[in-house]
């Protein structure tokens, strides 16, 4: 405990009340109370009703859902997997080169996702990459905008493991392939799940550069979400809010399960 | 590519090997042989080239000059994996995700070896270091000795020809590491074949586990010899003191002996001009109390007591003499007059120019 007196910790704990949980909280409660209203004219919304929800478990939008799944899924195993290369390969150059590298792929992160999307747009429009009209474009976008976290999250992770281990396996008659996939990748395997669980949760919830490429078969939920805002439906658009949240959240929480039993140390 | 199994013993030749990172050399035209079977300390302070001699044969460092070879292979262009040695550094780097039989037997994987001889080989590299009943183990699971251990039994179940030690007792507590030194001098007994290259800032662990002892200082070769040759006879000043300790008293030699603060000591001056400055090398625990012979006088600067013995620090003619004489009942006060001696023969004289450690 960093704080020692009962009462600096009671003040901090106020702090903490007053400040950080409007701030974050009361956002998503909000959301929440309006998916299950009809009405909301006074301090409190009203008319409870299950009726959003019937609407946001069905038809078009439980196709969204599984659109906006499948998109995340694939995107952060493109993310991950040319991440986790980028960032070994960069590991292997001089000081010079990472730093090149590292500022290559900052770019996405940098650059605002509108321009990522416009980018994509005009690239893969023509022949011989023509992806607009068809998923893949959605994707690529996405996993674009997602490889940048996780080829930081990997580089840090990298940079922190002690070289000693690959040497002693070297030492030990290994080939460079063996050790990466023996040695090298499952000691990196938990900043690995946590990078893959960063990109999913992006990936879950990006609206920009989606908005600019999605053909009409491939609409992810954060569209639905706000073309059902935009044309006023506010109650049913927060009902599909509250699930795309909770699918994130649950595939967020098994992804960590997945990270404690993956931790050695 | 597995590395070709030794058709004989094969020891370590260092021809020339020079090491320097970004211009400073911290590895100076090695010449080392170490002889199949021998165990070879290299022994020096931080910073002396000897870490950096040791990652020079498993391949972890490139020369910029000269040859590394492990029998009559030369080893300098092959990496580390083509090279058939064990390691064991000081912070063990057993995998963590792996069991202690997993540990044990990457190597033996790494190199295809069948699937029937492996389980063999692991069982008998854990026995020979007592650690057949932790297979089942993770590491995080183990004591330092323990671990130390395995990264033993891992090294060894290769069989390598060479086996490279990296400060290995370092990180025990003192109990332990007299217990693993005495460990490791039966390994080596029971695997005779094996050259060892043991690298240590401990002149206790040098002197007891080696057959010979390369003295290493500011990334040169500064004696090598056997641990009784380096300690009796010392052939300059560094040696002298990191080895054992030792007290370096200039003098002037002369006709009948060496001359310290007004007292010709008689020693052996053979090949020394009189006249010449040198220095004369005295182990302190060789130095007496009292009347004797070659006795000096000084005054006592400060006394330990160290249970079993009692360490003095005499200042004669300017100089410190330190001398270690068992414990004494009454021992003299701080400021009074003591005599020192010590018999010749204990004195070893070194030719001046060899500067101080």
């Amino acid at each position: 405990m960093l704080v020692h007196s009962r009462k600096a910790r009671w003040a901090l704990w106020t702090v903490f009340l007053v400040l950080f949980l409007p701030l974050f909280a009361l956002p998503l409660l909000v959301v929440l109370g309006a998916s299950f209203a009809t009405h909301w004219s006074g301090v409190l919304p009203s008319g409870p009703t299950g009726a959003n929800y019937r609407a946001a478990t069905r038809g078009e939008a439980l196709q969204a859902l599984t659109t906006s799944l499948v998109t995340a899924l694939t995107a952060s195993v493109l993310a991950l997997a040319a991440g986790t290369w980028a960032a070994l390969a960069a590991a292997a150059l001089g000081r010079r080169s990472r730093k090149a590298m590292d500022a290559l792929f900052m770019l996405p992160v940098a650059v605002p996702s509108v321009v990522v999307g416009l980018a994509v747009l005009v690239a893969f429009s023509r022949p011989p990459m023509l992806l607009n009209g068809t998923r893949w474009i959605v994707i690529t976008a996405h996993a674009v905008l997602v490889t940048a976290f996780a080829y930081q999250s990997v580089a840090a992770a990298i940079t922190r493991l002690d070289p000693a281990y690959e040497q002693a396996a070297a030492s030990l008659g290994a080939r460079p392939g063996y050790v990466l996939w023996r040695v090298r990748l499952p000691l990196l395997l938990p900043s690995l799940t946590a990078a893959a669980g960063l990109c999913f949760a992006l990936s879950m919830g990006e609206l920009s550069a989606t908005m600019m490429l999605y053909p009409p078969d491939w609409t992810p939920l954060p569209v639905l979400i706000y073309a059902a805002t935009d044309r006023g439906a506010l109650f049913t658009g927060s009902a599909i809010a509250v699930v795309l949240m909770a699918a994130t959240l649950l595939v967020l929480l098994a992804v960590s399960r997945l990270r404690t039993r993956a931790s050695y140390r | 590519m597995a590395p070709a199994a030794p058709a004989a013993p094969a020891g370590i030749r260092f021809d020339g090997v020079t090491v320097a990172y970004h211009g400073t050399v911290v590895l100076d035209a090695l010449d080392l042989t170490v002889e199949p079977g021998e165990v070879m300390a290299l022994l020096g302070p931080s910073g002396s080239g000897k870490t950096t001699a040791l990652r020079a044969v498993a391949g972890f460092v490139r020369p910029v000059a000269g040859r590394v070879l492990l029998g009559d292979r030369d080893v300098t262009d092959l990496p580390p994996h083509r090279r058939g040695i064990g390691m064991v550094v000081q912070q063990y780097a057993l995998f963590p995700h792996m069991r202690v039989e997993d540990n044990v037997a990457f190597g033996l994987k790494a190199r295809r070896t069948p699937k029937s001889e492996i389980r063999a080989r692991v069982t008998e590299a854990l026995e020979l270091t007592g650690m057949a009943g932790y297979a089942r183990r993770h590491p995080r699971e183990l004591s330092g000795g323990q671990q130390q251990r395995v990264a033993i039994a891992r090294a060894l179940a290769v069989r390598p020809e060479v086996l490279l030690l990296d400060e290995p007792l370092s990180a025990l507590d003192a109990q332990l590491r007299s217990g693993m030194l005495a460990e490791l001098a039966r390994l080596h007994r029971e695997l005779p074949d094996v050259s060892i290259l043991y690298v240590t800032h401990d002149q206790v662990e040098a002197l007891t586990l080696a057959d010979r002892i390369a003295v290493m200082d500011r990334a040169r070769l500064r004696a090598c010899g056997t641990p009784r040759e380096l300690y009796r006879a010392p052939t300059d000043a560094f040696t002298a003191s990191f080895v054992g300790g030792a007290n370096l008293l200039p003098v002037t030699v002369r006709a009948s002996g060496a001359e310290f603060a007004g007292t010709v000591i008689e020693v052996g001056t053979d090949g020394v001009a009189p006249g010449a400055s040198a220095t004369l090398c005295v182990r302190p625990h060789l130095v007496g109390l009292g009347d004797g012979p070659n006795r000096i006088t000084g005054t006592l600067a400060e006394l330990q007591w160290r249970g079993a013995t009692h360490r003095l620090y005499v200042d004669v003619g300017g100089h410190r003499v330190m001398a270690d004489v068992r414990e004494l009942r009454q021992p003299p006060a701080l400021g009074d007059e003591v005599a020192l001696h010590f018999a010749s023969e204990d004195a070893v004289l070194l030719p001046a120019g060899v500067a101080h450690g």
